[in-house]
């Protein structure tokens, strides 16, 4: 059962993924990432970690693709694009060169620590116990506990973010001419 | 196996025939009701509607007009089945599944009887199983219906890009921009129950809301309510936010170009989502199944049941009475509401309510807290105004318009 729920979450994952890099519609392209962040929510509830699945589905596929689809809808980008046009000409090679490289790079950390996944390899596995909300406290127990400076450093980096945009946008006209 | 499945006490233990039989019942029961209570809804609208207007309303299909709903379901069917030619032809048929599979799916986790009362935590016997009157009881619970109705607005997005054609087009980011807004009030006077609540599992949120002082709707203060059923409402789609469908000052809106049992699909999903909002709004601040007094005779669980139904009832009154009564908001009127009222004002009053939280866990005087965090609250609306005060004068100084 668990194996069955794994090949079908992994092939959403892959077939989402691949529609990402190779459907020529943008909003295809976008639909197959909402395929695949499903795909890694499958994963997640597989793993317990429920709340991370729910979490993964509101912000991901419910706010960030959402915004997305917002973006290419209203620039009306939304045709199939020529992409036989380079406008940046090392862009391919890179591309190649570093997807290969991290290819390579996952492959490796896998193969050398092979013994080491899934079986007793020193980590705390943590068990979950009859309690339901035990996904939601250990979460926050290391959100708002151990890693609490960088949990806040990066709300405001967010706030920076925000309030920078709203800058850029809303710059006031001093006077004639100036935009 | 067992632990994937272990959403319900039934699943729970080695798979045998009784409990998946049990499972298969409420799911197709559950199925059942969600499509009944739709086409009931559809009805109660129309004939409280007329009501209202001096009106006769349905009255021809079955006894009340009773059956009109299914009348114009069946009509629907036979209709001719549109597909502009400029349109995304799989996204087309896909979008009303993604409005109306999401609508169906929260019925899943709505905790629809069971005996809650006195710290009794719901679980009934049937066939000698212990299981839920509710399908599915996930650690998660409420979030997942945060996550369908996420989904539900892909829906109506996909469904106003893909039948290509400007004014759907405009329709649906329309739509989709006032459910984006709307939810972060909604998720916002959810947070407020669930600091109370302290679990996310809907079946946890009613057994902590035993007796008519422990409802959150008393216990939060009432505030967090009201903003959840005016985001609910918004979210909705239905008056006074119903601008989606706004027929006679806009056009249509996102479903223009549907027809036939595809506009069928939306328009159920929009009632039935009328009545699973009125189910989490009962769940989350009305206590669920949760009794105000005991009624004589009927067992427990049964009990619960007629509670909730009663409750549900009321809300799906309230909200054929909204859309009667109330005038439509102007777009600018609702964003305004969205962003610049609900959202500081649940914000404000989550803190709030996590300040008294706090307070009464280290045993500080509640009142000092009550009154520092009311000034703080005061000084951060003030706040808030003088900004937006401020943030107007700029924009008339640049000669806008709005």
């Amino acid at each position: 059962m668990e194996l069955v729920v794994f090949v079908i979450a992994a092939a959403m994952v892959i077939v989402g993924a691949l529609g990402v890099i190779l459907r020529p519609n943008p909003v295809h392209a976008a639909l197959s990432l909402v395929l695949t962040l499903f795909g890694v929510a499958v994963h997640f509830v597989a793993l317990e970690a429920h709340f991370l699945a729910a979490v993964q589905v509101i912000v991901y596929a419910g706010a960030i693709v959402v915004l997305f689809l917002f973006v290419i809808m209203l620039l009306g980008v939304d045709r199939t694009e020529d992409i036989s046009i380079e406008p940046f000409k090392v862009q391919r090679p890179m591309a190649l060169v570093v997807g290969v490289g991290v290819i390579g790079l996952v492959t490796a950390a896998v193969s050398s620590s092979r013994d080491a996944i899934g079986r007793g390899n020193g980590l705390e596995i943590p068990t979950v116990t009859g309690d339901n909300d035990s996904n939601v406290r250990q979460i926050a127990r290391s959100v708002f506990g151990d890693y609490v400076v960088a949990f806040e450093l990066t709300s405001v980096l967010l706030v920076v973010a925000v309030v920078g945009t709203v800058m850029l946008t809303r710059r006031i006209k001093t006077g004639k001419g100036e935009s | 196996m067992v632990r994937l499945l272990a959403l319900d006490p039934v699943a729970i233990g080695d798979l045998l025939w009784t409990p998946l039989l049990i499972i298969i019942l409420k799911v197709v029961a559950i199925f059942a009701i969600g499509l009944l209570v739709t086409m009931f809804m559809v009805w109660f609208e129309r004939k409280a509607i007329a009501g209202m207007q001096n009106r006769i309303g349905p009255n021809k299909a079955g006894p009340w007009g009773l059956l009109q709903t299914l009348a114009d379901g069946i009509k629907l069917f036979f209709k001719e089945d549109l597909l502009p030619d400029r349109a995304d032809r799989f996204v087309f048929k896909l979008a009303p599944y993604l409005a109306f599979v999401p609508a169906f799916l929260v019925w899943s986790v709505i905790p629809l009887g069971g005996d809650f009362s006195d710290g009794k935590n719901g679980i009934v016997t049937w066939f000698g199983e212990q299981t839920r009157v509710q399908l599915a009881d996930p650690p998660v619970g409420i979030l997942l219906v945060l996550a369908l109705s996420s989904i539900a607005v892909y829906g109506i997005m996909l469904a106003g890009w893909s039948s290509g054609s400007k004014y759907p087009l405009l329709g649906s980011v329309r739509a989709s921009a006032q459910m984006v807004s709307y939810e972060a009030a909604l998720g916002l006077s959810i947070a407020t129950v669930l600091l109370l609540a302290g679990t996310l599992s809907t079946s946890g949120i009613v057994a902590n809301q035993d007796g008519f002082t422990n409802w959150h709707v008393v216990s939060t203060g009432v505030v967090p309510f009201i903003i959840f059923l005016l985001a609910a409402t918004a979210e909705l789609n239905r008056p006074p936010f119903d601008l989606v469908e706004a027929e006679q000052e806009l056009v249509g809106g996102f479903n223009t170009e549907y027809s036939s049992i595809r506009f069928g699909l939306f328009f159920l999903a929009e009632f039935m989502n009328t009545v699973t909002m009125s189910g989490i709004i009962v769940t989350l601040f009305w206590g669920g199944p949760q009794g105000l007094f005991d009624i004589p005779i009927i067992p427990g669980a049964i009990e619960g049941t007629i509670w909730f139904i009663a409750k549900v009832l009321l809300f799906l009154y309230v909200y054929v009475w909204f859309r009667a009564t109330l005038p439509r908001f102007r777009y600018d009127q609702l964003m305004d509401l969205g962003w610049k009222i609900l959202i500081p004002m649940s914000l404000g009053w989550f803190m709030l309510m996590a300040a008294l939280r706090l307070g009464r866990d280290q045993d500080w005087n509640q009142a000092v807290v009550a009154i520092v965090s009311a000034a703080v609250l005061i000084v951060c609306a003030g706040l808030i105004s003088m900004a937006m005060k401020v943030s107007r004068a700029n924009r008339e100084r640049e000669g806008a318009t709005f």
